[in-house]
């Protein structure tokens, strides 16, 4: 194909827009309005899965050292923990340093036992995947020298099996509003280009090649995905950045938080561009199809 | 040029619209295909386009058989020859300059060539002032003269119309026919199905009657010869 004939198929795309203003009205506000729903849904369970895995990253082991053991044993106990498969990172922590913590969120009052400190050694422990931690706990438990293995044991697999669904239920959430996107967008551009089916039919006639007829109503479609993505991109990009700058100061020191501005939400606007321009690709291109048999 | 031996088309629904057809056409020759309605005129028009298929027999347009010729090469014949429908096909989307520069962007002809060849076809059809209107804004007579327009800007050498007239009224259908006879005289071969008995009848040319798919009459100079 020479390219003054590719640049007169764009040149005949765009002319089409115009020609057909109602069409392209119908197909843009279709798109545009599926797009919002999509683009809203997905930032909305982008953040619930940060929370999820924030919360999830807080879990973390807590190794308290036997009395009895010695400097060497104490290391001895840190690497045999830093060899076990599964574990992400570890800190050691002294009893002081423990002690000082405790005084710090509690008060005063509570330097009285730097005195006598009842506190023992301890080695903080996070496992590589957070969802595995009870096995992990476990595993060092049968170390020698270890106290006692904390871990919140019964409440962390409540959590865990809660964010799983929810999880779940989000991915399922998406891919079920995703094929009705697909839907009801592919069905609005199949409306507008049966309209033109008699136009798709002549240009056959008088000696067009499949493609010749194909590439400008390819091109409008993409047009249309790009016209009909222009709200939603402005819509979601400006109310996650109102959104994230009322709400992340409250959540300042929490255990989890929302997602940065960018580069999430430049993610966020590209897939719903991508999703638009890909929509009307191939909606346009299986709807021209059904009609080039002449 | 065009030749058919031995068709036979047979559509899904059982109906058989050509039984046997053999026929040859000369360059430069002028035909009309005569018949009552349902006699396979259109059928016999539409299978020299590959708008139908042959469902047997051989169908030979400057020398591409029609009856095994591939989908994807049904466009190539298609710009050999000139087709002109009795419901004009324009592109409503489209002007008059847009419709008739539609055959030659399909060929990939240049800018510069493109707007010399339809200028002057539109001048030839006396439309040239209306190039920049719509067929809806336009009557039916000069749709008609649209279309021929197009059929001819990129000079092929054979024009098939089917019923040209059928939906003018019998002035405008006189000067359409005038048209075809002009592009008749420039060496264009014409084949024309038509229901017209006063133009058959004036203007002499090779007469074929169909009836149930068959060649009833092939005479030079003949007459329309069925009673309306």
């Amino acid at each position: 194909m020479k390219s003054r004939t590719i640049s007169r198929h764009f040149r005949e795309s765009i002319k089409s827009i115009g020609r057909n203003s109602w069409m392209t009205v119908a197909s843009v506000s279709a798109v545009t309005v599926t797009l919002l729903i999509v683009g809203v849904f997905i930032m909305i369970m982008m953040n619930l899965n940060k929370i999820a895995t924030d919360l999830e990253n807080d879990v973390e082991i807590k190794v308290l050292i036997d009395l009895e053991a010695d400097q060497k044993a104490e290391d001895a106990l840190q690497k045999q923990i830093k060899e076990l498969s599964g574990v992400d990172s570890f800190k050691y922590s002294t009893k002081e340093e423990e002690l000082n913590h405790l005084v710090k969120d509690f008060g005063e009052d509570l330097s009285l036992f730097k005195q006598s400190n009842p506190l023992r050694n301890v080695i903080y422990v996070k496992a590589s995947d957070p969802q595995k931690t009870a096995t992990v706990a476990e595993a060092i438990d049968k170390l020698d020298n270890t106290y006692e293995v904390l871990y919140g044991k019964g409440k962390i697999e409540k959590l865990f099996n809660f964010l799983n669904i929810s999880r779940n239920v989000g991915i399922g959430l998406i891919v079920a509003l995703l094929f009705t996107a697909m839907f009801l967008i592919s069905n609005t551009i199949k409306i507008t280009i049966v309209a033109r089916r008699k136009e798709i039919e002549i240009m056959k006639l008088v000696g067009a090649t499949n493609w010749f007829v194909r590439i400008p109503f390819i091109l409008e479609g993409m047009w249309l995905g790009l016209l009909g993505s222009i709200i939603p991109i402005t819509v979601v990009t400006i109310s996650y950045v109102k959104l994230h700058s009322v709400l992340q100061p409250k959540l300042q020191g929490e255990m989890f938080q929302l997602l940065d501005v960018t580069p999430f939400i430049i993610q966020v606007d590209l897939l719903i561009l991508i999703m638009g321009v890909f929509i009307g690709v191939w909606g346009s291109f299986m709807s021209v199809r059904k009609f080039l048999k002449v | 040029m065009i030749e058919m031996k031995n068709v036979y088309k047979k559509y899904p629904n059982g109906i058989v619209a050509a039984n046997g057809l053999s026929i040859k056409f000369n360059q430069g020759e002028f035909a009309y295909i005569v018949g009552p309605s349902g006699a396979g005129k259109s059928t016999f028009i539409k299978m020299m386009y590959r708008e139908e298929r042959a469902t047997s027999g051989d169908v030979i347009v400057n020398g591409m058989n029609l009856t095994t010729l591939k989908n994807k090469e049904i466009p190539y014949l298609r710009r050999q020859i000139g087709v002109v429908f009795q419901d004009f096909k324009l592109l409503p989307m489209l002007n008059v300059y847009e419709n008739v520069a539609f055959a030659l962007e399909v060929i990939e002809e240049q800018p510069a060539t493109i707007r010399k060849r339809v200028m002057e076809v539109l001048d030839l059809v006396g439309l040239k002032h209306k190039a920049r209107m719509f067929p809806n804004e336009l009557s039916g007579g000069e749709q008609q003269r649209v279309s021929i327009a197009r059929s001819i800007v990129n000079v092929p050498k054979v024009v098939i119309a089917d019923e040209p007239t059928g939906n003018l009224d019998p002035e405008t259908s006189w000067d359409i026919m005038n048209l075809f006879e002009e592009i008749n005289a420039r060496g264009t071969t014409i084949i024309m199905a038509t229901h017209n008995k006063e133009i058959v009848n004036t203007i002499r040319r090779r007469v074929i009657a169909i009836e149930g798919g068959l060649i009833v009459r092939d005479e030079n100079g003949g007459s329309y010869g069925y009673e309306i």
